[in-house]
């Protein structure tokens, strides 16, 4: 996602002279391409994420867009009260663009598993939050960034070869990206890790239990109508996320479920330690350990549609 | 309550008037709403009007205008005052300090006729001046952002961020002016956090630094009046006294929370 992040930017900036990319220090091997189309509108701020989004208001009342880049957590969660008090309250657009969202960072450990940052990002009303599904859609996602004229969060994956499979090309912020269709169950995911939720989705349907499987990509303002929509479409609901339980995608579901008053079953799959864990790996070790890999996802599937079936005796729920 | 007087938008903003306007808008407002924060609005009383009356150019509406950041936040009634005596708030509207409904609170919001930036956190307002600062270079603009902290701000490790920052990149028309009271919300600076010569902090990191007495105008009008073109970022270190004009307040931390009593109230507006 970020080749395609940094090729669209260069791209818009052409056109757009407002466009200003600042880092704090990252991005090496990545931003030169904005770097050198350009050179004036390009900064790297070192190693100082508050200034970095302080910088980012005063830039942004004077008529520029100033997109922030850094690791996930070090863009959302160091430089978050600046945020609060700069671009939200004075409703300014800048956009902080956290990189490696989930457990991308893997091994690199605790202090680079972004697991807070959606969260965190949704305590603020106003700010536009979108999580490409992979970097087919991220063209189309950062466009869409570019248009809003408040604070975003851009909560970008670093894989680039990642692909959701059955994914259509495009992105509407107003619905939820589909990439299968079944009505046995649904199943939601959000970031890098949908991935695996469409590996285990494949493997299901090769069972039998034909899912339906969407990426939630427009998580804030989320699509509301159409999660309702398909909430009411299922039986039971399965969310994916690498994200802790408050504040992500499960919240969303959940929430939608409650104002929308849908009789849906709710299993969250997330991160219930972030933490806790002493032992460290590639993101697909960890996904692993954190129920969260395809093989440890489908299983956690069937046995929840399983489970819904021999509670409410609904022969949707369980086609196995 | 004894009544406030109302007469002062009537007389021209002159600069020596100014400061001393200011300090009896403060103490009448305060009194008023029943608010603290009074020393800390006392004591940046002379650098808000050598800015109000002096040093800023453009009315609120241009975009071309300097900017002025108070990232002392707390001091947002003594702001309030310079812009109601420079003509960019309405009187009527300072009347309404404090009370329910009104958009003047303790620390400046945004959208208040005349204050370019909201601020309260201390430790930010730097980096919101240094990137006005510098999108007025990059458009090519003669707009200089001016920046009033608080020495105990200087505490806040954000500030050297940007100090690092704006030394770097030699922004000429940014001025932080510190605001060398020696109070901060629990303690002397020198108790707290001794830092034995900010100036001397700031010139590491490539600014330009002068030493005034921040009660005396025209010094600070000297200090503060950058060119803006190309060079290093200026900090103006104004010493000044905290509750500088009500002989009771001056140097006493409980006017940093503390508002007036009536009789307070009329000893202060006596001396003023």
């Amino acid at each position: 996602m970020r080749a395609a992040f940094v090729e669209t930017l260069t791209e818009l900036a052409s056109a757009d002279e407002r466009i200003v990319l600042l880092t704090g220090d990252l991005g090496f091997m990545a931003l030169e391409p904005f770097r050198e189309a350009h050179p004036d509108r390009f900064f790297n701020v070192g190693v100082a994420e508050q200034n970095l989004i302080g910088l980012a208001t005063g830039l942004a009342d004077a008529g520029f867009t100033p997109y922030c880049y850094s690791i996930a957590t070090f863009a959302s969660l160091r430089g978050f009260e600046f945020f609060r008090n700069g671009a939200v309250w004075h409703d300014l657009p800048v956009r902080v663009v956290g990189m490696g969202g989930g457990f991308e960072y893997g091994a690199a450990g605790v202090t680079h598993h972004a697991l807070e940052d959606v969260g965190v990002m949704r305590t603020l009303p106003s700010v536009t939050i979108v999580a490409p599904a992979d970097a087919g859609h991220t063209d189309s996602v950062v466009r869409h960034v570019q248009t809003r004229t408040g604070p975003v969060y851009l909560r970008l994956g670093k894989d680039e070869r990642r692909r959701v499979s059955g994914l259509a090309p495009g992105f509407d912020p107003a619905r939820i990206s589909l990439a299968h269709r079944g009505a046995d169950g649904l199943v939601l995911a959000m970031g890098g890790v949908s991935s695996e939720a469409a590996v285990a989705v494949d493997a299901l349907a090769a069972q039998g239990t034909k899912c339906s499987l969407g990426v939630v990509e427009s998580v804030a303002p989320a699509p509301i109508e159409h999660l309702a929509e398909l909430l009411r479409e299922h039986p039971w609901v399965v969310t994916v996320e690498a994200h802790v339980r408050s504040g992500g995608l499960g919240s969303i579901v959940a929430d939608t479920i409650v104002d929308a008053g849908v009789g849906v079953h709710l299993l969250r799959c997330c991160v219930d330690d972030p933490l806790a864990s002493d032992r460290l790996g590639s993101e697909s070790f960890l996904h692993e350990m954190h129920g969260l890999s395809a093989a440890v996802l489908e299983r956690r599937i069937r046995d929840f549609a399983r489970s819904v079936t021999d509670a409410t005796g609904d022969p949707r729920a369980d086609r196995t | 309550m004894v009544s406030p007087s109302r007469d002062l938008t009537e007389r021209p903003a002159r600069s020596q008037t100014m400061a001393r306007d200011i300090r009896r808008l403060v103490i009448e407002h305060s009194y008023r709403a029943h608010v603290g924060h009074i020393g800390s609005s006392l004591s940046i009383a002379e650098i808000l009007a050598a800015l109000y009356g002096s040093v800023l150019h453009g009315r609120p509406d241009d975009q071309d205008r300097d900017r002025v950041v108070l990232s002392k936040g707390h001091a947002g009634l003594g702001l309030f005052a310079a812009l109601v005596l420079s003509g960019r708030l309405d009187l009527a509207e300072l009347e309404s300090f404090g009370t329910d409904g009104s958009r003047l609170g303790v620390h400046p919001e945004p959208g208040v006729p005349g204050v370019d930036f909201g601020t309260g956190s201390l430790g930010q307002g730097l980096s919101v001046g240094a990137g006005a600062a510098l999108a007025a270079r990059m458009q090519g603009r003669a707009s200089r952002a001016f920046v009033v902290m608080s020495d105990a701000e200087l505490n806040e490790g954000a500030v050297w961020e940007t100090a690092q920052f704006a030394g770097h990149h030699r922004l000429g028309n940014l001025v932080a002016v510190i605001d060398l009271n020696g109070q901060q919300a629990f303690g002397t600076t020198a108790e707290v956090l001794s830092i034995r010569d900010p100036g001397a902090a700031f010139s590491a990191f490539g600014w330009d630094v002068e030493h005034v007495d921040g009660h005396d105008e025209a010094a600070l009008v000297a200090a503060l009046d950058v060119t803006g073109q190309a060079g290093p970022p200026r900090v103006v270190i104004a010493k000044t006294i905290f509750g500088r004009g009500v002989s009771f307040m001056e140097r006493q931390l409980k006017w940093h929370y503390l508002p007036l009593d009536d009789e307070q109230y009329a000893r202060a507006l006596a001396e003023l």
